[in-house]
């Protein structure tokens, strides 16, 4: 009994609290939803909206724990979303004949997503995290608009012979039983939609799991230490560029997998739509929910995801509105009074709390 | 620090671009005499009694909006017209798909809470083949009016094969304009005979035409002299330009948008080269651009189903009231939009279909009115569909002179 409790205790203690909070928003929103889904009063508004919910929210976690925990600035988030993407779109397109299930190939495909997403941030990573300064976010940049580049001008097919590539133009002439896979601006068209709202919760849950995890570990605290004082944590012999790579290719890895779920999810995708913007819009996210902050950044998601769609019915007001509301809540995020006054209110919650607790002893 | 002020940079910029995007649609809903449009729930269930729930999506913020403005204001001029002859009712709502995929398909979910029965499909192409499979699952009838890629109407782009059989197009498909691009100039061989072609490499709509031209004009006998490209927002275009004067063409075909046209008509005229220009339908639009010099676009050719000063009575009176009601002059998209509202007007008097049945109840019955019945409107006569959903009509050569389109005779 004692051992319980604490139990319980442990997972609301100060250091566990957040991630115990994440844990229980996740679980307890998909209960919710798939109640509401399985008694049918899920409009299908929300329902085509689920998972894209989940894919940004793996893609803003995995950008938190480089941007909130390393410090280091990816502006290159789309990029690891778009290759992921189109690996995944590839795989499961590949492998449609031979494995007609479709969870286990969009399994496969995430993971080769995250796979090709994690090989690629490191190659990156390995000249540019040796620099000090803000160089990742310089080439991060150039690597987003790049990809979306040579995708543009990607022409993968596939046919019995197996795959066949082109360039620039479209040269592949496919043998009967073929078909194109990508098709430069034309991106993938006539995409298996295999993704499931299930599968992308499990998706935050492995994130969650990986994200925490690190923070908790001596690596995550070594990553802390590197973002405070570079000088300080070389002196105790932290390789700097190392430990940075760590979180840098774990966050790629989950932009490649969030990518992999998206691109799975729809019939068409364009290589266009992981531009510059994408990657801002996954950084508002983050920036929004606190750096750092995971549960933050799982509120901000779902809640700027969904703000557009549910002001639908303001017509044309509603890009105006969503601007201001995002304005506004950036400024009310770093006001001082703002934050005074909710540490008054966590306080007094928690003395609420800490007096409920010595009652109960 | 830095890194703090990079975040605040970047953020400030998407603040900016938000608004951008929002400035886009405030031109055109200033004059909004317009009652037809109302989401809100008391007029839905008010007219719900006799009218079919006609849905569209576009996009009517960002940088396409200029195309979801024309296609939301003609069909709603369209639908006004139609409640106020009677018979066959509509309540008509458009979505924003800001060009999106995702947003499409976001849109469609929303069109399909309010009761959608037969739709619009969407403006643009990739938004189109995103939403396509899903008006096929649902069997929601779909007129798109302005999506012309393959891929809207074909699941298997391949083989041409697999028509999705409930989506049809009112415009032509992006290879169909690089076929009639072809033949009319191989036809009118006074217009030159040297063709350079200046297209956008990472734009399915203009690689699409390019591909066809270039194919169709080895068949007829054109020379194709030099191809250029250029990609995203590029704005200097210099080096094409030189290399097809250097190659000596007396044609340059651009099968793209209007606004890098209008950058080259200027850098063209800048450096004394004079070809004869030959736009597609995307050059469409190039006359009310703001801040465009229209004496630059004088004797450029362009191939479009629509011009606003043919002097018959239909698209006098189409001009005219959407004018009136929205201030400036109609482009092809809305004509395109304002043709499928009659079209599909048209299908259901004829199907008896009423306002109580399912969506998929007049999908059925309009599949069957679209593949046999003939349409006369703005953007042609003798408006036939195949059973794939292509549309067959005839397409018009118009040529710009004194500012205004004026149609070329054969």
């Amino acid at each position: 009994m004692k051992n319980k409790k604490s139990f319980v205790g442990n997972l609301f203690s100060r250091t566990y609290r957040s991630r115990t909070i994440s844990f229980l928003i996740i679980i307890v929103g998909y209960i919710l939803i798939e109640l509401l889904l399985k008694t049918g009063n899920l409009s299908s508004m929300f329902q085509s909206l689920l998972v894209p919910v989940t894919c940004y929210i793996v893609a803003a976690l995995g950008l938190n724990l480089n941007v909130g925990v390393s410090g280091e600035l990816n502006l290159g988030q789309a990029g690891f979303m778009s290759l992921g993407a189109f690996m995944g779109i590839c795989v499961s397109g590949a492998l449609s004949s031979a494995i007609p299930n479709g969870l286990i190939r969009l399994v496969i495909a995430i993971v080769l997503g995250a796979l090709i997403a994690s090989v690629l941030g490191f190659v990156i990573g390995v000249p540019v995290l040796k620099l000090q300064g803000d160089y990742l976010a310089i080439v991060t940049l150039a690597f987003g608009e790049i990809i979306k580049s040579l995708i543009n001008n990607m022409y993968v097919g596939i046919d019995p012979n197996g795959f066949q590539f082109s360039f620039v133009e479209n040269k592949l002439s496919l043998a009967p039983g073929g078909k194109m896979l990508i098709s430069g601006p034309m991106g993938a068209t006539g995409t298996n939609r295999i993704a499931t709202f299930s599968v992308g919760v499990v998706l935050i849950l492995i994130a969650l799991v990986i994200v925490y995890n690190l923070i908790y570990s001596r690596s995550g605290r070594a990553i802390q230490a590197c973002r405070d004082n570079r000088i300080a944590a070389e002196s105790v012999g932290i390789h700097v560029a190392n430990t940075k790579m760590l979180a840098f290719v774990v966050s790629a890895g989950l932009a490649g997998a969030a990518g992999a779920l998206y691109g799975l999810n729809y019939s068409t995708l364009i290589p266009a739509k992981f531009d510059f913007n994408l990657s801002i819009l996954i950084l508002v996210y983050v920036v929004l929910g606190g750096l750092g902050n995971m549960t933050g950044t799982i509120i901000s998601t779902i809640v700027l995801v969904l703000l557009p769609e549910l002001l639908r019915g303001l017509q044309d007001y509603r890009m105006l509105i969503y601007a201001v509301i995002l304005i506004v809540m950036m400024i009310l995020s770093n006001n001082e009074k703002v934050k005074n006054l909710l540490s008054l209110l966590h306080q007094k919650l928690s003395f609420g709390k800490t007096k409920e607790a010595e009652a109960n002893e | 620090m830095k890194f703090e002020k990079m975040l605040k940079g970047g953020l400030a910029a998407v603040m900016a671009m938000s608004l951008v995007a929002c400035s886009g649609s405030s031109d055109s809903s200033a004059p909004a005499a317009d009652t037809s449009t109302g989401s809100d729930t008391t007029e839905t269930t008010v007219a719900a009694a006799g009218a079919f729930k006609l849905g569209g999506s576009g996009p009517l913020t960002g940088g396409a909006s200029v195309y979801g403005q024309a296609v939301k204001n003609a069909a709603e001029l369209a639908v006004e017209e139609i409640n106020a002859k009677g018979g066959v009712q509509f309540e008509f709502v458009m979505e924003d798909d800001e060009h999106d995929t995702e947003k499409a398909v976001n849109a469609y979910a929303a069109l399909k809470d309010w009761g959608m029965q037969v739709s619009l499909l969407t403006v643009t192409s990739a938004p189109g083949a995103a939403v396509a499979p899903l008006y096929k699952e649902d069997s929601t009838f779909a007129l798109t009016p302005s999506g012309s890629s393959l891929a809207i109407i074909y699941a298997d782009l391949i083989n041409l094969a697999d028509p999705y059989g409930n989506v049809f197009q009112m415009c032509f498909t992006d290879p169909n304009q690089g076929v009639a691009s072809a033949d009319y100039l191989s036809t009118h061989t006074n217009l030159g005979s040297k063709v350079a072609i200046i297209y956008k490499n990472d734009d399915n709509y203009s690689t699409g035409i390019y591909e066809k031209f270039v194919n169709e004009a080895a068949d007829k006998g054109l020379e194709v002299v030099y191809a250029g490209t250029f990609a995203g927002e590029d704005n200097d275009f210099n080096v094409q330009l030189s290399q097809a004067q250097a190659n000596g063409a007396d044609i340059l075909f651009l099968p793209i948008y209007y606004q890098p046209a209008s950058t080259i008509l200027k850098q063209a005229k800048d450096m004394d080269y004079a070809p004869t220009f030959f736009g597609v339908d995307g050059m469409d639009g190039i006359l009310a651009m703001e801040g465009f010099d229209t004496s630059l676009a004088e004797g450029v050719y362009l191939l479009t189903p629509f011009s606003a000063d043919a002097s018959d009575d239909l698209t006098k009176n189409f001009v005219s009231n959407y004018q009136n009601n929205y201030g400036d002059t109609p482009n092809q998209f809305a004509a395109d939009a304002y043709d499928c509202v009659y079209a599909i007007a048209q299908a259901l008097e004829a199907s008896g279909a009423t306002a109580d049945m399912s969506a998929a109840e007049i999908n059925d019955l309009l599949v069957e009115q679209f593949t046999s019945m003939t349409f006369n409107g703005l953007t042609g006569t003798d408006v036939t569909w195949n059973t794939n959903g292509e549309v067959s009509k005839a397409p018009k050569a118009v040529i710009i002179e004194n500012g205004v389109y004026v149609g070329v005779e054969d």
